[in-house]
């Protein structure tokens, strides 16, 4: 655990800097917050809270019917932690609507389904409240493609998205995130019942040192099952970061001009900024 | 070389603008003048921001462009070192710093080693420098090295051995692998080095870093001036603006170089014969990389 361990006041200036520089270079002063009561939107909403003033920072709880009645108390909590401004949209009427005319979609489907709504409800607010939509997704999310694309992997700027989920949880802890938030069990909180690790089949604690290896001290596989670590899980990791590729690119276009967006047209995202 | 007072302007260039970023030196310089300044070092691209990619044409400037005038001009009363985008002959970008010196070009250094690895792809904008040279300057002897160009020490030491004073560093390094209490793993490394190479090469070594964002991406500044005996005589704080501000002594070089004559004893012959050698060994294991 060494290798992932922070040194979390640097991080934090690094990271609120960001937030601070990122924002106003695109003309705003505030962001948007979806705030689920997990670790991960959590710290986003100190960090920003940190970097631009809580009141520049609008944190938007979007419950479903089935949603833990701990993670709106979580969220609130944040939100009262923080002094920022807050809005409830309870999204099962709209949910609801839709699974109407598909009753038997299954729990995929309607878990991705809600991801999507709550995007939409975070994008219409930036665009009433002037703000930008702040990312709340991690490093080990993101590598594994564990969340939904243009869902809760939609945002602006994404504070964390460089952190481990071990990472973000001693962030979390240096920011004075309350604990009850930074011990719980990760749950994306799309059925009642579901957690992170049961439903990846590993603990972040395990999953991160591997990804560690891999992706930022460039080991391959065979030096990590010489180092011991078992070789169905090194690849069903490796695996897990391949097949999500798709979701932290831009849809593939075919190329027939001389210059396509992205491969021969390319600036940088703070192009003009 | 004489006694100067030397500034590091550890500005945040605006991406891909010209005219505010010149409008950043002109207001730096006066804050410079005010303290008495004798040269103002700007970090690397200070003039266009770094990660320009397919921008490189667009904001790139020749000899005579007008923001150079503009800056030339102001030499008269303070030298600079200034980063931009030059060019040159038959349409090829480089990553060039001038220096500036009583109104007139002194010198430009065109960065010599493009990095094009991680979160670098110069050479896939820019046409790489071909030489690396010391030039006099009111002030002493100075040889100017971008960024990437120190992480090569047989550059740093052709611009000790060419007689540089005061090797100066425009850079623009963005953080990469967490740090301890220095932002970056690679601050470290920066650290290590421009000390090493003050002890090593018996010189002034001036690192001037920007800071800000570009596309998540952070320049940590942490600005350094460090002595001939490799200590560090003024440093910039890490990630916010500053000017920095010290005195150069040159009795310091001398001791220096008394106390340890490395230069003296240098084998240039030896360095070029077995330079040779590796040259027509390359390709073989061991072989040389130049080239």
């Amino acid at each position: 655990m060494r290798d992932l361990r922070l040194h979390c006041e640097t991080v934090r200036a690094i990271l609120t800097g960001f937030i601070d520089n990122e924002v106003r270079k695109a003309g705003f002063e505030r962001v948007v917050v979806g705030l689920s009561g997990g670790v991960d939107s959590s710290l986003a909403a100190f960090l920003a809270a940190d970097a631009l003033g809580p009141r520049n920072v609008w944190g938007i709880l979007m419950p479903y019917l089935s949603s833990s009645p701990d993670s709106v108390a979580h969220a609130k909590l944040v939100v009262e932690t923080l002094d920022i401004h807050s809005l409830m949209v309870d999204i099962t009427p709209m949910v609801d609507a839709y699974f109407a005319a598909f009753p038997d979609a299954d729990h995929v489907r309607r878990g991705n389904k809600m991801a999507r709504e709550r995007m939409t409800i975070l994008f219409d607010h930036s665009a009433r409240l002037g703000g930008l939509v702040l990312g709340t997704s991690n490093k080990t999310e993101l590598l594994l493609g564990y969340g939904t694309l243009y869902g809760d992997m939609a945002s602006a700027v994404n504070p964390i998205g460089d952190l481990y989920k071990t990472q973000v949880r001693q962030l979390a802890r240096h920011m004075k995130v309350p604990d009850v938030i930074v011990e719980k069990q990760p749950s994306a909180d799309l059925w009642a019942g579901q957690t992170d690790e049961e439903e990846l089949g590993f603990t972040y604690m395990e999953v991160d040192r591997v990804l560690h290896r891999l992706v930022d001290q460039r080991y391959e596989m065979a030096d990590l099952v010489a180092q011991g670590f078992d070789e169905r899980f090194v690849r069903a990791v490796y695996h897990k970061v391949q097949s999500s590729q798709y979701k932290r690119r831009l849809p593939v276009i075919a190329k027939v001009s001389a210059r396509t967006i992205d491969r021969d047209f390319r600036y940088a995202r703070d192009w003009g900024r | 070389m004489r006694r100067f007072r030397l500034a590091v302007a550890q500005i945040a260039p605006v991406l891909g603008d010209v005219d505010k970023n010149l409008a950043i030196h002109e207001k730096v310089v006066q804050e410079a003048m005010a303290q008495s300044a004798n040269l103002l070092v700007f970090p690397e691209l200070s003039l266009t921001g770094y990660f320009l990619k397919d921008q490189v044409t667009s904001v790139a400037l020749t000899e005579q462009a007008p923001a150079l005038e503009t800056l030339r001009r102001l030499s008269q009363r303070v030298a600079m070192v200034v980063g931009f985008v030059e060019e040159a002959a038959g349409h090829r970008f480089h990553n060039a710093a001038v220096y500036l010196e009583g109104g007139e070009i002194r010198h430009i250094h065109r960065k010599v080693y493009l990095p094009t690895y991680g979160i670098f792809d110069e050479q896939r904008y820019l046409a790489a420098g071909g030489h690396i040279r010391a030039f006099d300057t009111a002030l002493g002897r100075m040889a100017i090295l971008i960024c990437e160009d120190l992480w090569h020490p047989a550059a740093a030491g052709i611009a000790a051995w060419d007689g540089a004073q005061i090797i100066l560093c425009p850079s623009a390094s963005p953080g990469r692998g967490l740090g301890q209490a220095e932002p970056f793993q690679n601050t470290g490394t920066w650290e290590r080095v421009i000390r090493a190479y003050g002890d090593l090469f018996t010189c002034f070594v001036v690192y001037a870093n920007r800071v800000g964002y570009e596309d998540g991406a952070c320049f940590w500044g942490g600005s350094e001036v460090v002595g001939p005996t490799g200590q560090s005589l003024a440093k910039a704080p890490y990630l916010e603006e500053a000017l920095l501000v010290t005195e150069v002594e040159a009795g310091a070089l001398r001791r220096a170089r008394v106390a340890n004559p490395l230069l003296r004893d240098e084998r240039l012959d030896l360095t070029m014969r077995e330079l040779q050698r590796l040259i027509q060994g390359q390709g073989q294991p061991g072989g040389g990389g130049a080239g």
